[in-house]
C-alpha cells in the first residue's frame, strides 16, 4: 500500500463531476499527441507531391504560386521561346518544358477528368525519366516514336480513379474522344500528382489538345549544383525581360526546391503553433479544473487528514498522499487523451494515405507516450501543489472534528 | 508481549497545562491549569460532563494539541518543545488512538486501515501485512479483513479501530468516548479488549462521562470540571 494505492482508491470513489475537470488535460494532450503523430508523416506526404524527387531541380511557373496543377490558371503562360532563352543562360545546364492539361478520359464505359503530361522526345525524355526515376511497373514507359500510346500513373492500375476496374497494359483508354493504346503503368511515386496522371509522348497531346508553344512548368538544371541560388537570380533575370515586368511585380515564380519544401514547412509550422496554442490553453484550463477538484477534496477529507495525522502522518506525508492523487488525477486525463490522440494519429494517416495515394507507416511512438503521460502526471502534480499544502497544514484537533 | 510493570515510572506528566480558545472577544478556557502523573501501566479513565475539558485534555496528552501554557511530558520527554514533524513521530511511535466516531478511513479496507500507521513508520510490506494479520486475529476481525468500514457493524468498527491503534505497538493508548456510539453489550466488550491491553501492560487513558463505566475499568480516576481537578479517587482492582 503506497500513495499510488491511496490516490486510487480515492480517485475510484469521485464523482463524474471530478472526471469532467479532466476534459480540459485530456483534449490539451489529445491535440500535442495527434499533432506529433500526423506532423511528421504529413510533413513527408507533403513533401512527396511535389514529385520529382530531385533537389536539385529550379521549377518555372507563370502565374503566382497556386495550389493546382502547375501553370493552371496562368494568364500570360509561359513558352517554348521562354525555354529556349534559358536553356541559353550559361548557369543553366539544360531545361525541360513540361505540359499538363486537363481532360477527359473514358474506361470500362465510365467518364474520368483528370490530367494529362506530355514526354519529348531525344534527350528531354530521358532527363524527364531520370528526374522521375521512372520505372514501369507493368508494361513499359513510352519511347521515341510511339504513337497512340500512353502509359498511366499507378493509381489507374490498382482502380483508385473511379474507373470501376483496373487498367492494365494492352487496354484502350478514350481520351478526348480519340482511343489511345495503354502500354505501361508507372510505378507507385505517392504523390497525389503523378499517381493520377496519363502520360503521352510530345506529338500525339499536341495532336490532342493543340495549345502550341504554351508551357505549364519549366524544369531546370543548375549547372552548379551548389550554386542553385545564382541560377535562379539568373532565370528570373531573363524572364523578366523577356515578359516585360519589373522586379517585384513579376507574373511568373521561380522556385528552388528548399524554398518549395520550406513553403510547405512554414504553413505545417503555423498549423502546428495553432494546434499548440490550443493545447496549452486546454491544459491551462485543466490544471486550474485539478487545482479546484482538488481543493474540494482536501474539504471533504478534513476529517480523513485529522485521522492521519492522529495516527502519526508527519505534514510531508499528508502532502504527498494529496500530491501523488493530483497527480494520478492528471495522469488519467492524460492517459484518455494518449489513447485518443494515439487513435486520431493512427486513422488520420491512413485517412491521408488514401486520400491522395501516399504510403504513410502510422506508428506508435513510445516515447511519445511515455513523455505525454509524465507530462499529464507533472502538470496534474504541480496543479496540485497548493491545495495540497493545504492539506498538510491542517491543525490536527480541528480537522478530527470534520 | 508483556511488557514489564515498573509501578514508579511516570509515563505521562501534565504539569499547570492550561489550553485557552478565542471564541469572538472572550476566552474560553476549556482546560484551566491542570497537572496530572500517570505511571505506566496504568488504567486511567477522565470523567466529566461535556464542556469540562476532558476531550481537550485528552488531545493534549496525545500531542494533537499544543498547550497555551504548561508542559507536558511523554516517557520524560518534553512534547510541548516539539516540532510538528516529531510530534507526529510521537504519535505514531508511542501512542495508539481511539475515537467516539471510530474514525476509519473508508476508502481503506479492515486491514489496509490497520497497515496503514505501520505505512507512515516505514515499515515493509511482508511486516505490515504479516502484523497486521495477527492483530485481527487477536480482535476476532481476520474474517473482516477486506470489508470495508461501511460494510461491518459499529462495534467491530471500534474493534478495528483499536487494531490500528496497536499497529505500531504503543506504550499509550488513548480512548476518547469509546463506547459513546455503541449498545451496552458492545460498548463493555471494547472495555474488555482495553482493560487486556491494560494487563499486558500498557497505560491506557480513556475519556468518558460515566461514572460507572470510569469506576467499573479504571485505577485511576481524574474527575474534571470546567476546565480544572476536581478530585482523584483510586479505585481497588483484583490484578
Amino acid at each position: 500500500m503506497n500513495y499510488f494505492i491511496l490516490a486510487y482508491r480515492n480517485l475510484k470513489k469521485k464523482g463524474i463531476r471530478s472526471y469532467l475537470t479532466l476534459l480540459g488535460i485530456c483534449i490539451g494532450i489529445l491535440a500535442v499527441v495527434s499533432l506529433i503523430t500526423l506532423g511528421s508523416g504529413l510533413k513527408m506526404a507533403v513533401g512527396s507531391q511535389f514529385g520529382v524527387s530531385s533537389t536539385e531541380l529550379i521549377t518555372v511557373q507563370a502565374g503566382g504560386t497556386n495550389y493546382g496543377p502547375p501553370g493552371s490558371g496562368a494568364v500570360n503562360p509561359l513558352t517554348t521561346h521562354d525555354l529556349d532563352e534559358i536553356k541559353k543562360l550559361s548557369s543553366v545546364k539544360t531545361a525541360v518544358g513540361r505540359v499538363i492539361k486537363s481532360g477527359k478520359l473514358e474506361f470500362n464505359k465510365k467518364v474520368v477528368f483528370g490530367y494529362a503530361t506530355n514526354i519529348p522526345d531525344g534527350e528531354d525524355r530521358k532527363f524527364i525519366y531520370d528526374e522521375l526515376e521512372a520505372k514501369a511497373v507493368a508494361g513499359r514507359l513510352l519511347k521515341d516514336g510511339d504513337t497512340g500510346k500512353v502509359f498511366l500513373g499507378y493509381n489507374f492500375y490498382v482502380d483508385k480513379v473511379g474507373l470501376g476496374k483496373p487498367v492494365i497494359p494492352g487496354n484502350k483508354v478514350i481520351i478526348n474522344g480519340k482511343s489511345f493504346e495503354v502500354i505501361g503503368i508507372l510505378e507507385k511515386k505517392g504523390s497525389f500528382i503523378l499517381d493520377n496522371i496519363v502520360f503521352m509522348n510530345e506529338d500525339d497531346m499536341q495532336n490532342l489538345l493543340n495549345y502550341g508553344d504554351e508551357l505549364s512548368i519549366i524544369a531546370v538544371l543548375p549547372a552548379d549544383k551548389n550554386n542553385i541560388e545564382k541560377t535562379k537570380e539568373d532565370v528570373e533575370k531573363l524572364l523578366r525581360r523577356l515578359r516585360d515586368v519589373k522586379e517585384g511585380s513579376e507574373d511568373f515564380t521561380v522556385s528552388t526546391p528548399e524554398a518549395s519544401l520550406e513553403q510547405v514547412n512554414s504553413i505545417l509550422n503555423a498549423i502546428q503553433i495553432f494546434v499548440i496554442i490550443i493545447a496549452s490553453i486546454s491544459i491551462f484550463v485543466g490544471a486550474i479544473g485539478i487545482i479546484n477538484t482538488m481543493s474540494t477534496s482536501v474539504l471533504e477529507r478534513k476529517k480523513e487528514i485529522g485521522i492521519m495525522k492522529a495516527i502519526g502522518a508527519e505534514n510531508s506525508q499528508v502532502f504527498m498522499q494529496f500530491f501523488v492523487e493530483s497527480g494520478v488525477l492528471g495522469l488519467i486525463g492524460g492517459g484518455i487523451g494518449v489513447i485518443l490522440g494515439i487513435s486520431l494519429g493512427y486513422f488520420g494517416i491512413l485517412g491521408i494515405n488514401s486520400f491522395i495515394g501516399s504510403d504513410m507507416q502510422p506508428k506508435i511512438n513510445f516515447f511519445l507516450i511515455f513523455f505525454a503521460l509524465l507530462g499529464s502526471f507533472i502538470i496534474g502534480a504541480v496543479a496540485g501543489i497548493l491545495p495540497a499544502m493545504r492539506a498538510a497544514k491542517q491543525n490536527p484537533v480541528e480537522a478530527l472534528r470534520g | 508481549m508483556k511488557k514489564k510493570k515498573d509501578p514508579e515510572k511516570i509515563i505521562i506528566h501534565l504539569h499547570d497545562v492550561a489550553k485557552y480558545y478565542h471564541m469572538g472577544d472572550s476566552i474560553v478556557r476549556a482546560v484551566d491549569g491542570i497537572s496530572i502523573n500517570v505511571k505506566k501501566g496504568d488504567f486511567v479513565a477522565v470523567m466529566g460532563p461535556s464542556g469540562s475539558g476532558k476531550s481537550t485534555a485528552m488531545n493534549l496528552i496525545g500531542s494533537l494539541d499544543m498547550p497555551t501554557k504548561g508542559h507536558i511530558f511523554l516517557d520524560n520527554e518534553d512534547i510541548s518543545s516539539l516540532d510538528e514533524s516529531e510530534l507526529a513521530q510521537v504519535r505514531g511511535q508511542h501512542i495508539g488512538f481511539i475515537f467516539q466516531q471510530f474514525n476509519l478511513i473508508p476508502t481503506l479496507t479492515v486491514k489496509e486501515n490497520v497497515i496503514l500507521p505501520m505505512t507512515l513508520q516505514g515499515l515493509s510490506e511482508r511486516e505490515r501485512s504479516e502484523k497486521a494479520d495477527k492483530i485481527l486475529e487477536r480482535l476476532n476481525l481476520y474474517e473482516r479483513r477486506d470489508h470495508y468500514p461501511n460494510q461491518i457493524s459499529g462495534g467491530e468498527q471500534q474493534r478495528v479501530a483499536i487494531a490500528r491503534a496497536l499497529a505500531n505497538d504503543p506504550e499509550v493508548i488513548l480512548a476518547d468516548e469509546p463506547t459513546g456510539n455503541l449498545d451496552t453489550k458492545t460498548g463493555l466488550r471494547v472495555m474488555d479488549f482495553l482493560t487486556d491491553l491494560n494487563k499486558e501492560g500498557r497505560t491506557v487513558v480513556f475519556v468518558t462521562h460515566s461514572p460507572e463505566l470510569a469506576k467499573k475499568y479504571a485505577h485511576t480516576i481524574y474527575w474534571l470540571k470546567d476546565g480544572k481537578i476536581q478530585k482523584v479517587t483510586k479505585e481497588r482492582k483484583r490484578k
